[in-house]
């Protein structure tokens, strides 16, 4: 047991000066940390343009989600927009249709609120089994952010909502300036809730992938109604039912028929330490094991975790709550017998939701749906901590 | 602006409820005051302005412009401005999406869901193609090519026959496949009251075995980060080979050749922003490899024609017998008109107009090698 040179000896960097002030205006995390990226699989789509890529939750820790490594999904690219070419039309049946530049954006009240984004397809390449290696791929297309922007019915109101009469049955249509644009139809009611027209994120602008300088923020719900780029707000007495509302982002039940207009995320977990990318690399003995969790219906209110595939199960302790509709931390603080384990984790919200298992979820809806899979995952840990993405009975 | 009764009530309504919350929660940020009469802010939106961006199409048919186009004319348009991607009868390349077919596979295991089979809304199909296609090329046709490519869709799915013309006339009478096959999220009575009991803790089931395991498909990229990919073999029980965690382990992140330093850095990044246009069907740099167009490394000086495993248009079959060499003159005559340089190609691209754009792109082009 000899004495560590690391302590006894003097190092370069205890020795010599380091980097100056003036080396990184911007930084970027230190390259140790290079493997924190988002990644894309390939084989989902056509063409990188028109793709997403995954969050490196596995590596993260806390709840906010650096910009950086956010997840992206684009339909047609992420485009360059300058805040001095923005112009963002409120038209359809409002009293007097207006245009806002970027500046008069800044001068209506504003709020913060951490919400979650998460695509309605995430996790949606595991209902035919198992089939991803890595929380990053099963479970990386969400994000949670701190939004700084004005509510979207501070802009309606502006406007004027005289000219739409009865608000009951009536939509909002919003879309981006890209070449997509990627209409959604949002229902009134959601539109005078808490949908935000954000402009920053994390404190700063948003990132050109995420929608610089303007995108909205639609809280628990699909991130694909997130419209970013936002350039056009149109108040309709009907769903405009667009290709984003109709082709994709409605699911097939075993006898046919589809469902449309699932905006809503249901209740979700996952364990992101240890999974695949993060095998347990210690001995037996005192072990985290940690995830996320989050509900588009408000706040996580408890998180259980089994360590032999559901026979079993344990509170964690939850991490400090976020706002309602944002991820919440979870810790399963304990030891480690150096045995196998089937981790599992399950979330249950404020309404009462407990996540469903896979099965529950194939039994109700058939196993042709593509969105809105919030299963609980099961990774299976060998005594060597090698970690992988596995199916249970 | 005037702001009806029932608005205010309902603001009121949700404020309050957003009250009690944000007490409930003091990490929440309190919400924003409200002017009654508004802000005075933004300016009113012109006439012109709201012709210009309000293009959505309604289910009912409102919002479509005047115009008509048959099948035939469809068939010409839609193999030059989207057969690339979707093929010449819609049934599509690649991963790109199928247009055609697929009835009666909606309760079948994989659904073939294209718009013959699964669109309910004709306006759907019109509204994406004018306003998002061709890809790359977004908002260029005209509505008559609209209503011509969406005739021609409609003719591939066998849903109308060769004389048909679509126009504003007969739009909204014309009913789709699908049109009944949809219903409204219904988790809320199928699912959530199901799923709201309290939860098993002890005992919940007598025993677990793994049923699957993500190695029988082995669909994870490569250079994943940090994972650790256990070698065994789809048939193995579960057991694991063990790996250590490698900290070295490679990041993933893609390299592209590197620039020759003769050139002007920024010729080379106007050269790269131009790049973006070919994108979509063009991939270029180290380890490029076909998409619906060619991958296009050591593209100067190549013979046309030449990539290995790309189909070609016979046009191009014809100049590679030929033996004709993509040169400095030949790509800047094809990349200024490539359908009139080329005529037949399959390339949807209508030309760089700019001198120095063609400049730009070339001295790009040129800095990938083999």
């Amino acid at each position: 047991n000899e004495a560590d040179p690391l302590i006894t000896e003097v190092q370069e960097w205890a020795s010599a000066t380091g980097v100056g002030v003036d080396e990184t205006p911007y930084g970027m995390p230190i390259s140790f940390e290079k493997d924190v990226v988002r990644r894309n699989v390939e084989w989902l789509t056509a063409s990188p343009i028109s793709s997403i890529n995954f969050t490196p939750i596995h590596a993260l820790d806390g709840t906010i989600t650096p910009q950086g490594c956010a997840f992206e999904r684009h339909h047609s690219g992420a485009i360059e927009l300058r805040k001095e070419d923005f112009r963002l039309m409120v038209n359809g049946l409002v009293d007097t249709p207006l245009v806002f530049s970027y500046q008069d954006l800044e001068r209506f009240p504003r709020e913060n609120h951490v919400y979650f984004c998460e695509c309605a397809a995430n996790t949606g390449m595991e209902w035919a089994g198992a089939q991803l290696n890595g929380a990053q791929f099963t479970h990386g297309m969400i994000h949670n952010m701190e939004y700084t922007g004005v509510p979207l019915r501070t802009l309606l109101n502006e406007a004027g909502l005289g000219a739409a009469g009865d608000l009951t049955g009536k939509w909002v249509y919003v879309e981006g300036a890209d070449a997509s644009s990627n209409g959604r139809s949002i229902p009134m009611e959601k539109a005078l809730d808490d949908v935000l027209v954000a402009f920053k994120a994390n404190g700063e602008a948003l990132r050109m992938e995420h929608g610089y300088p303007v995108r909205l923020v639609v809280p628990g719900w699909e991130g694909n109604m997130w419209v970013k780029w936002l350039r056009r707000i149109e108040v309709t007495d009907a769903a405009v039912e667009s290709r984003e509302e109709t082709s994709k982002y409605t699911d097939v039940y075993e006898d046919g028929t589809a469902r449309k207009w699932t905006w809503v995320m249901d209740a979700k977990s996952v364990i992101t330490s240890p999974s695949p990318q993060m095998p347990v690399s210690h001995a037996p003995g005192p072990m985290v094991i940690s995830g996320l969790a989050w509900s588009g219906h408000g706040k996580i209110t408890r998180v259980d975790v089994s360590r032999d595939g559901g026979i079993t199960w344990q509170k964690a302790r939850l991490g400090k709550q976020g706002d309602s509709k944002a991820l919440t931390r979870f810790y399963l603080d304990g030891d480690w017998d150096g045995k196998a384990m089937l981790l599992q984790s399950r979330a249950m919200d404020e309404t009462g939701y407990v996540q469903p298992t896979k099965q529950q979820l194939r039994d109700s809806r058939g196993e042709n749906s593509v969105y809105h899979n919030n299963c609980i995952q099961t990774w299976y840990v060998d005594e060597n901590g090698v970690v992988e993405n596995v199916e249970v009975s | 602006a005037a702001v009806t009764a029932e608005l205010e009530a309902k603001i009121a309504e949700i404020q309050a409820d957003a009250k009690v919350r944000a007490a409930s929660n003091p990490g929440l940020t309190e919400y924003a005051p409200k002017r009654e009469s508004g802000y005075g802010l933004g300016r009113k939106a012109r006439t012109e302005e709201i012709a210009a961006w309000d293009i959505d199409v309604l289910p009912d048919g409102r919002g479509l412009p005047q115009g008509r186009g048959d099948v035939f004319t469809g068939e010409e348009v839609f193999a030059e401005k989207c057969a690339s991607c979707h093929g010449d009868f819609a049934e599509g390349v690649d991963n790109w999406p199928v247009l055609a077919g697929g009835f009666d596979t909606l309760a079948d295991k994989d659904p073939v869901k294209t718009v013959g089979s699964y669109w309910p809304h004709l306006s759907t199909v019109w509204d994406y193609v004018h306003r998002s296609m061709p890809f790359g090329e977004a908002q260029t046709l005209t509505p008559d090519e609209t209503y011509a490519i969406v005739a021609y869709i409609l003719y591939s799915n066998d849903l109308v026959d060769d004389e048909f013309e679509l126009s504003h006339e007969n739009f909204s009478g014309f009913e789709m496949y699908n049109k009944g096959g949809f219903l409204i999220d219904d988790r809320p009575e199928r699912e959530y009251a199901r799923w709201s009991s309290e939860p098993c803790m002890e005992n919940c089931k007598p025993s677990v075995e793994i049923t699957m395991r993500a190695t029988f498909l082995d669909v994870t990229p490569e250079n994943g980060g940090e994972s650790v990919m256990n070698d065994a073999k789809a048939d193995d029980t579960p057991t694991f080979v063990a790996k250590a965690a490698t900290s070295d382990a490679t990041g993933g992140e893609a390299e592209t050749a590197a620039p020759s330093p003769a050139i002007d850095p920024a010729l080379l990044a106007s050269g790269e922003k131009v790049f973006k246009k070919c994108k979509a069907c063009h991939a270029v740099g180290e380890g490029a490899k076909n998409k619906s167009g060619p991958q296009l490394n050591g593209l100067i000086g190549r013979p046309m024609g030449a990539v290995e495993g790309f189909k070609y248009s016979k046009v191009f079959v014809a100049a590679h017998g030929e033996g004709r060499i993509w040169d400095e003159t030949a790509l800047t005559e094809f990349l200024a008109k490539p359908k009139s340089y080329m005529k037949g190609t399959k390339m949807s691209f209508s030309g760089l107009k700019k001198e120095e754009d063609l400049a730009a792109i070339k001295a790009y082009l040129k800095s990938f090698g083999e």
